[in-house]
């Protein structure tokens, strides 16, 4: 079992608050993904959960147990770090045995285990190998298989994928996914990749300045941000925000609309602009298309759109689509 | 831009560069001359230097007035025992400077490396006074305390260096894999800084084995290491090059030997973390 709340936990580093006091609960096996801008104090809550840096204040319950003050290695947390943090002086096999070393299973057992784990994670016939002579993704395999050895209550992943170049990333991004379906275990996952965020994860939690933004599951972020901080970082292309009288005769001080949600048409629509920039990209076609009083959206438009610079766009905004925000920069709904 | 580099100035800098090594090694290369010579050859004017009737009688005569195995044993014994000692006690301070470090943690190195600015004669009194309450004079295990505790800055920093080096995140996993603070110093630091604790080790071993003052004041028979061996020819009798050199060739020999063996080692150990 491995549900994680938190109560009221903060930290500072000196007279800095990077977590401001924070509630969050994590079901057992649940992916909850952390994510946010950098320095916005994802790590850090990662980092406090693990163990790595004290709380300043509040409590941490692992499993329904008070951990606030456990060290790393009694709270049956496993992690994956972002610079992998292998061991270089110890082959695969060692790297992986090394937890199980520590927790003084038999030598029988591990060698049974670590057997286990390069299965699933393909890495049989590297066993022997250091890790300065795999690949990137090798080694990021190595270190996911010394955290499921232990058969930890809950992984943690700190950007465990940002050290890899995209093509390896889509792929070890199913392969963490997979895994998850096969153990069930609670993951966390710490990510600046909104991308990430909203394929992986059950639930995302979004961080700004060391606080908790909106918690839901991707799609509850997607449909209903609860502010412009959400709207803007969940999502891509980034929703379009308009302020001024367009917006006010909306009843906001700011409307939103996902580029996505703009219906375009070459002849009719509520709205007219001139489109600047167009990228054609076969499957979708981006446009920027500047609106009078709007100023410059970003539409995107399924399939082949024949529009390009100079040409007038007929534009469509469906009111079940804004999103309207007030001076605040919270939802109006 | 890359430098361009003329067959000219190369041959200077190399003569210029052969030029600095010889003038460094050449007072050790003399004393060794020296020591094959007769008395009446080593203070002759102007000196011979190859053509001269070489000898053994100095390393003879030597070995026949003192122990040199003793003082051997002795150095042996003073100079790998301060150095382990020390570096049970500064593998510790240097890994918590280097990996939780306060506030404070660049005072304290600055202290450590300041007491090496000290001249050791300033601390001799109070030093001798207690070597001599606690019946510490000339004994190894006195003198061991004493060389350690010199040499322990200067083991600290280098160490603090090479752990500087390793990557936080490596003890933080070692940790979130269930490592004690001593499982993450022996299975993971250690090994993985064993370069830098060689070279430390070597370079403290030459630092001990070389040092006069402490085993010159605090011993004269039981502990004395070969600097007292050396220092025996200097005096008494008035001064006799020739034996005086025979001793310092066989002092110095050992220690020779072992820095020549070990330079890729120390040189390693020496640039460790200059280039990255």
């Amino acid at each position: 079992m491995g549900a994680i709340s938190l109560h009221q936990v903060t930290k500072s580093f000196g007279p800095v608050e990077v977590i401001k006091p924070l509630d969050l609960t994590i079901e057992d096996g649940e992916f909850t993904v952390f994510v946010g801008p950098s320095g916005c104090g994802k790590s850090t809550l990662l980092r406090l959960i693990a163990g790595l840096e004290d709380v300043s204040s509040g409590r941490i319950e692992i499993d329904g147990q008070d951990a606030t003050a456990a060290s790393p290695a009694k709270r049956g947390l496993a992690m994956v770090f972002q610079s992998y943090a292998l061991y270089p002086h110890m082959s695969v096999a060692g790297n992986i045995a090394f937890p199980l070393k520590m927790a003084g299973v038999d030598a029988a057992t591990r060698k049974q285990k670590i057997a286990d784990a390069a299965r699933i994670l393909n890495l049989t016939d590297y066993l022997d190998r250091k890790p300065g002579q795999l690949s990137g993704g090798q080694r990021q395999r190595v270190a996911i298989g010394r955290a499921i050895v232990r058969e930890p209550e809950a992984f943690l992943f700190d950007e465990p994928l940002s050290n890899l170049d995209a093509a390896l990333r889509v792929s070890m991004r199913t392969e963490i996914s997979e895994l998850h379906q096969a153990l069930k275990t609670t993951m966390i996952y710490v990510t600046h990749d909104q991308v990430e965020a909203m394929t992986m994860a059950d639930k995302i939690v979004v961080l700004r300045d060391g606080r908790v933004e909106q918690i839901g599951s991707p799609l509850d972020l997607y449909r209903a941000p609860d502010n412009l901080f959400v709207a803007g970082f969940i999502g891509s292309p980034r929703m379009n925000f308009i302020e001024g009288p367009a917006a006010e005769a909306r009843g906001a001080r700011t409307v939103g609309i996902r580029p996505e949600h703009i219906l375009v048409d070459g002849a009719a629509g509520d709205i007219s602009g001139t489109v600047g920039v167009s990228e054609h990209l076969g499957s979708d076609t981006y446009l920027n298309v500047d609106v009078d009083g709007m100023g410059t959206l970003r539409v995107r438009a399924s399939g082949e759109v024949a529009l390009s610079f100079g040409d007038t766009a007929h534009l469509t905004l469906p009111a079940d689509r804004l999103h309207r925000f007030d001076e605040t920069g919270q939802a109006i709904r | 831009m890359a430098r361009a580099t003329t067959t000219r100035t190369k041959a200077v800098t190399t003569v210029f560069a052969w030029a600095v090594g010889l003038a460094i090694f050449f007072p050790v290369l003399w004393t060794i001359l020296t020591s094959f010579k007769t008395e009446a050859e080593a203070i002759a004017s102007p000196p011979s230097f190859l053509l001269f009737d070489w000898t053994l009688e100095n390393y003879g005569e030597v070995q026949s007035r003192s122990d040199y195995l003793r003082h051997f044993t002795n150095s042996v014994i003073l100079s790998i025992g301060s150095s382990l000692l020390g570096l049970l006690i500064a593998v510790p301070a240097a890994w918590s400077m280097a990996f939780v470090p306060s506030r404070q943690t660049k005072n304290v190195l600055m202290w450590m490396l300041s007491t090496k600015m000290l001249p050791p004669v300033g601390v001799l009194i109070p030093i001798y006074l207690i070597f001599r309450d606690f019946g510490l004079l000339d004994s190894r295990i006195g003198l061991v305390i004493v060389l350690m505790l010199i040499n322990l800055p200067i083991i600290v920093w280098m160490l603090f260096t090479y752990f500087k080096e390793i990557p936080g995140e490596i003890l933080e996993a070692a940790r979130m894999d269930g490592a004690s603070l001593w499982s993450e110093i022996i299975y993971v630091l250690a090994p993985m800084a064993v370069p830098g604790i060689a070279s430390t080790l070597l370079l403290n071993i030459i630092l001990a084995w070389n040092e006069a003052f402490w085993t010159l004041n605090l011993t004269t028979a039981n502990a004395a290491p070969l600097t007292v061996f050396i220092a025996s020819y200097s005096s008494p009798e008035g001064l006799f090059y020739a034996k005086l050199s025979a001793a310092s060739t066989m002092a110095i020999a050992p220690i020779l030997i072992l820095g020549w063996f070990s330079q890729k080692q120390l040189v390693r150990g020496l640039t460790f973390g200059a280039v990255k």
